[in-house]
Order: structure tokens, then C-alpha cells, then sequence
């Protein structure tokens, strides 16, 4: 089975969150980089596949040169091999096109993506890539196992789960469930060391145009302080929540 | 051209949502003056849809269609929107719609903003505040193709009720060959979904057990509310997986959000930002959630839960 992770490189969970040039670009100025949360779960439950049933894993990003750092640290995890696709990753659609190519031109059965990057939130390349390549698809995938060319998953739905049944070739959108936080992996020295002589290969991107653009960023309003209400004053917090933020 | 709304049903009954994204939907036609069309899959009953804008509904009845299905939801809402010449297409962000929204932007290529708050601030360029960085900030998106594709954030425009009944139609269009099979559906129908909720109870470490629960279930009660619980909760195994709420977790966008002895770590806030209110119960007057909430108690959760309750049980009483 030839497995394809998508990994988006995105600012690790604490960063500050800033803008420049008048709002419309992030401040990456003192921001730390990782693998997006949801495409470690991703990579960790492929990494099971490989060991377990047999499988080659390769890491795919859309991005610039200085990706290069988190597509090793996937190297380092495990991977086989990385590709990145060289360019800037515009919008969704932009960089579910340049995916599509890879994943046609690698003959992949299994495409894992994340459900949602935490940078951009978009929540929509995965879905975008099943789109584009004619591949079932699951989202929001907390269980997968793989029989042959058979595939049960279990996704989450509002207020609950469903097991579904499928075929590879196949996308998902995965998340936590898919391994727990306690199987992921960091790097040892040796994963480190063999890193560096993977293969990290860089493609030139294919025609694709961005569908939407990002026009500028806005951080919310400060928030006032909070109201402090006494712990044997609570008719004060049910008057509060009722007159004043109406919310009961 | 008239606006195409997915107005999402639940074993036949419209959901609070649809009525949201109606609304929505209709705030988008008076911009462009134009009217709004829904979809309706296997509802029962649509009439109320009139009363939040909606002026045609096609409703579509099809047993192949009683489990969903991203693939052949999104080509129904693709045969709606080229049979209505629709430009501009609404969906919720519920689990679902949020799963065949992609699907249905490739299909119309119709370029796609996805967890948007406000009703465009420009028709054109056609313009849209939406949120990132996991709800750290907003971005202003333009969407650059001729049809376009908008998930509207649950419980970010509300209800807004407007004169006018709809007519209905009914619609039949072609279904795919379904190739996922829903084998089985594991849900609390007694119990109201995080992601449905107006009023979210959560509760964190500060709980101790999960044998003190009985009172954070209570007070979910008696407000109608979901109840949630932070990462190491669900971690630890006090609560289920599906009740983690944060970065990694679920996103809670509700009216109400009341955190329990929860300290209100970054990544914890980062999911729950988007809740309209936020009150915090903790006895550390230093918890970073208190910088975040809108009102707040010093206090020990074992004695305030519990009058807290009786509080509101008056209260409702006296409705
Ligand atoms: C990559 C990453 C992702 C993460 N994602 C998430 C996420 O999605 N969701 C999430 O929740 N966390 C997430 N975390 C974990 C997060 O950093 C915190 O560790 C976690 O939110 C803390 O949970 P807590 O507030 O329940 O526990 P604690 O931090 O232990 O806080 C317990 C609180 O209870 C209070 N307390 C104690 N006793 C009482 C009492 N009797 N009455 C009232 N209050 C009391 C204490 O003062 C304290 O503030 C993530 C962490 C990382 C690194
Ligand atoms: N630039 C990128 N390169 C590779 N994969 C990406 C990129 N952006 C997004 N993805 C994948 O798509 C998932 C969802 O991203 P998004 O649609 O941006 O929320 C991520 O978790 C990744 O798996």
C-alpha cells in the first residue's frame, strides 16, 4: 500500500498571534513551526501501517523552503520520503491542485490529510483532494482499518460516531482517535541522523489558480474585564446572564 | 439566480440551524436582490423555513438519501444550484455539511469560505469576515469565482425572523453510486450534541473524579445545556473523547460557555473563543481563564455548582 501524508506547517499552539504589512500577512517573527496536530495523528497511525501491514509513507507539503524543517521532522518520525511542492501556498483550492498532481502522479491508495489546519482553519483541502481525484472520502476520521483494497472508519458526527464502509483508493480528513496523544512519537538521534539521508525531493508546482484570496486580519476586540460576581451572591450571576447578557 | 440554502434536517425535522443559515441566506439576497431557494432532504415538514427568509423550497424525497452521504448530498446541492442559476450557495458548519462543502466547491467549482461570522461586507468583490488561527483572529476573505460557496459559523448571525411564507417544489435530483456505507450510528438522541447547543456546560480537572460529574450533568439540565470537558478530563478517562473540547478537540461556538474548574490553557481557549459569553468557576482568582472570561466566580466548584443550581431552577420556575 503506497501512503501519501499531507503535512501543513503551521505555528505551534502557543504562538502570539500578530500580523504586519497593514494586516495582511502573519508575523512569523519568533514563531515556532510544527506539524499541523492533526496531521501528526495522520502520520503516527501510518507509521502503524507501515510496521504492522506493510506500506511505504511519503510526506507531501505545498510550500516554500522554509517548510523544510517540519517535512524532516516527518522524515525523522518515520516517513519514507518527502516532496515539496514549491510555491506558496495560496488559498484551499491552490494547494488541493498542486496535491492532486502529486497524489496522481504517485499512484497512492491512502491519502491522509488532517481535518483542519490551525493556521488557516479551512477545513477543505482534504475534501477538495477527494474531489479532484475521484477518491472516496472520510472526514473527521477517529478510526481507520485497512483490509486488502477494504476499509472501515469510524467518523465523528454531531453528538456522536458512525462506522462507515469504503474502498482505497481513499482520502481523509483524520484527527485525534486515529492514534492516541500517547503513541505519537518524537524523534530519537537516530531517526534524527537517518532524517538527513532521506529523501527530500522538491517539485515544481502545476498551473492553478486561487479561488479566494485573503484580503486582510483583523484581531478580536479586547475584551473588557471580567465581571467578578461572589460566590454567595449567585442571584447576581443568574441576573446577570439573564438582563444582561440575555444569554438564559 | 436566487440564493441556495442547505437547510439540514435530523430524522425528518428541520435543525435550529437551518433556520440560522436561512437567514443568513436571506441577508445575502437583499444584498443582491435577489430571492432565496432551499434544499430540504427528507424533511417532513418546511413551512417554517417562510418565516426566515426562504421563498422556494425543493424538497427532495428519497430513501437512498436516509443515511447520509457527502458524496450524494454535495450532488444534489450541485443539480440544485445549476437548475436555480444560483451564484451563491449557504451551508452550516455542522459535521456534515462541513463534510460535503468541499466536494460541492469542486463540483460547482465555486470558490469556498468556510467558518464565516458576518454577512458579506461587499457583494464585489464578494467579501467575508471569517475566523483563523483558531479564533485568535479574523481574516478577510475575498472569494474570486463566479459561484461562490459560504459555511456559516453555527450560532454566529442567529435567528432572523422576516415576513413571507415559502412554496414548496418538489425536486428529484439523480443520486450517484454510493461507495461509503454508513454501517452503524453510535448517538445520544436524548442528549443535545456540543455542536447543536446554545448553552455549554464544561467542566476540568478541578472536578477531581469523574464520580463528581452528577452535579455538572445537572446543571447541563436545567439549562438545556451540552455538557464538555477539557483535554486531560477525556485523557484521564473521567469523560468520553467525544466530550473533549479545544484546539485538538471539538470547536464550541455557543451563546453560553460556563468552564468549571478549568484553568483556561491557550490551547483550551483557542476552541472555545467563539463562544458568545463565557463565565469561569474556579477557586484560583489567577487562572488565566478569568483574563478570558466575561464573568466570573472565586470559588470552590463543590459549593457554587450545587447553589448555582438551585439558583436556576428558581429562576426557571419563575418563567
Ligand atoms: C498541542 C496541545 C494541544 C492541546 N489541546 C487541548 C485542547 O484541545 N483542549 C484542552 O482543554 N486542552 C488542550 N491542551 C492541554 C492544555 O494545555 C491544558 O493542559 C488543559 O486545558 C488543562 O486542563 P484543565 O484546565 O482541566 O486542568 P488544570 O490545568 O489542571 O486546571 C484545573 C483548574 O481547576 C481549578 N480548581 C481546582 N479545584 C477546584 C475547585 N474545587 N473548584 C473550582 N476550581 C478548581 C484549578 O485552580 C485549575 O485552574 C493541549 C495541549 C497541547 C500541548
Ligand atoms: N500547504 C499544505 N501542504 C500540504 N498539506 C496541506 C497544506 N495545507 C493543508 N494541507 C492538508 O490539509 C489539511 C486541512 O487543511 P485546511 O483545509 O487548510 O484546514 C491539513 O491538515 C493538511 O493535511
Amino acid at each position: 500500500m503506497k501512503i501519501l501524508v499531507c503535512i501543513s506547517h503551521v505555528p505551534d499552539t502557543t504562538s502570539k498571534i500578530n500580523f504586519t504589512e497593514g494586516d495582511t500577512k502573519f508575523d512569523t517573527n519568533g514563531v515556532q513551526f510544527v506539524i499541523n496536530p492533526n496531521d501528526e495523528f495522520g502520520l503516527t497511525r501510518a507509521m502503524w501501517f507501515k510496521e504492522k501491514q506493510g506500506a511505504s509513507v511519503d510526506v507531501v507539503n505545498v510550500g516554500g523552503p522554509e517548510t523544510e524543517p517540519t517535512l524532516r521532522k516527518a522524515l525523522a518520525i518515520g516517513a519514507d520520503t518527502a516532496i515539496r511542492v514549491n510555491t506558496e501556498a495560496t488559498d484551499g483550492f491552490a494547494v488541493a491542485k498542486q496535491l492532486a498532481k502529486v497524489i496522481e502522479d504517485g499512484g497512492y491508495d491512502l491519502v491522509i490529510a488532517g481535518r483542519e489546519s490551525i493556521d488557516y482553519n479551512g477545513g477543505m483541502v482534504p475534501g477538495m483532494i477527494a474531489g479532484l481525484t475521484n477518491a472516496n472520502f472520510v472526514n473527521n476520521c477517529i478510526n481507520l482499518e485497512i483490509d486488502g483494497t477494504n476499509v472501515t472508519a469510524t467518523r465523528e458526527i454531531d453528538g456522536g460516531k458512525e462506522t462507515v464502509s469504503t474502498t482505497l483508493p481513499l482520502v481523509i480528513g483524520g484527527q485525534k482517535g486515529l492514534v492516541e496523544e500517547s503513541d505519537l512519537r518524537i524523534p530519537n538521534m537516530r531517526g534524527i541522523m537517518m532524517a538527513r539521508k532521506k529523501p527530500l525531493q522538491v517539485v515544481e508546482p502545476v498551473a492553478a489558480n486561487a479561488e479566494t484570496a485573503s484580503v486582510k486580519f483583523e484581531k478580536p476586540a479586547p475584551k473588557g474585564a471580567v465581571k467578578l460576581v461572589a460566590p454567595d451572591n449567585l442571584d447576581e450571576l443568574v441576573n446577570l446572564l439573564h438582563n444582561e447578557a440575555k444569554v438564559i | 439566480m436566487s440564493v441556495l440554502v442547505y437547510t439540514e434536517s435530523e430524522q425528518g425535522k428541520l435543525k435550529k440551524t437551518a433556520l440560522e443559515v436561512a437567514s443568513y441566506a436571506k441577508a445575502v439576497a437583499n444584498q443582491l436582490g435577489t430571492t432565496v431557494t432551499a434544499v430540504a432532504i427528507n424533511a417532513n415538514d418546511t413551512s417554517e423555513l417562510g418565516k426566515y427568509g426562504v421563498d422556494k423550497v425543493l424538497n427532495v424525497t428519497n430513501a437512498g438519501l436516509d443515511a447520509f452521504n457527502a458524496k450524494a448530498y454535495a450532488d444534489v446541492l450541485k443539480q440544485a444550484a445549476e437548475k436555480e442559476g444560483s451564484k451563491v450557495v449557504i451551508v452550516s458548519s455542522s459535521a456534515d455539511s462541513k463534510y460535503l462543502a468541499p466536494l460541492l466547491s469542486v463540483g460547482l467549482e465555486a470558490g469556498f469560505a468556510s467558518n464565516v461570522v458576518e454577512a458579506p461586507s461587499s457583494t464585489s468583490p464578494f467579501t467575508v469576515k471569517r475566523t483563523a488561527f483558531t479564533n485568535k483572529a479574523f481574516n478577510m476573505t475575498t472569494i474570486n469565482t463566479d459561484v461562490k460557496l459560504v459555511a456559516v459559523s453555527n450560532n454566529s448571525f442567529g435567528l432572523v425572523e422576516s415576513e413571507g411564507s415559502a412554496t414548496a417544489e418538489d425536486f428529484s435530483p439523480s443520486i450517484p453510486e454510493i461507495n461509503v456505507k454508513v454501517e452503524s450510528v453510535d448517538k445520544a438522541t436524548d442528549k443535545v450534541s456540543i455542536a447543536d447547543a446554545e448553552i455549554v456546560v464544561s467542566a476540568g480537572r478541578g472536578m477531581k473524579g469523574p464520580e463528581n460529574w452528577g452535579m455538572i450533568e445537572e446543571l447541563a439540565e436545567v439549562l438545556g445545556a451540552a455538557t464538555a470537558c477539557s483535554k486531560p478530563v477525556s485523557d484521564l478517562g473521567w469523560r468520553p473523547h467525544s466530550e473533549h473540547v479545544g484546539q485538538t478537540g471539538k470547536p464550541v461556538a455557543s451563546n453560553l460557555y460556563i468552564a468549571i474548574g478549568i484553568s483556561g490553557a491557550i490551547q483550551h481557549l483557542a476552541g472555545i473563543n467563539a463562544s458568545k459569553v463565557k463565565v469561569v468557576i474556579n477557586t484560583d482568582p489567577e487562572a488565566p481563564f478569568f483574563k478570558a472570561a466575561d464573568y466570573g466566580v472565586v470559588g470552590d466548584a463543590f459549593e457554587v455548582v450545587p447553589a448555582l443550581i438551585e439558583k436556576l431552577k428558581a429562576f426557571k420556575a419563575q418563567q
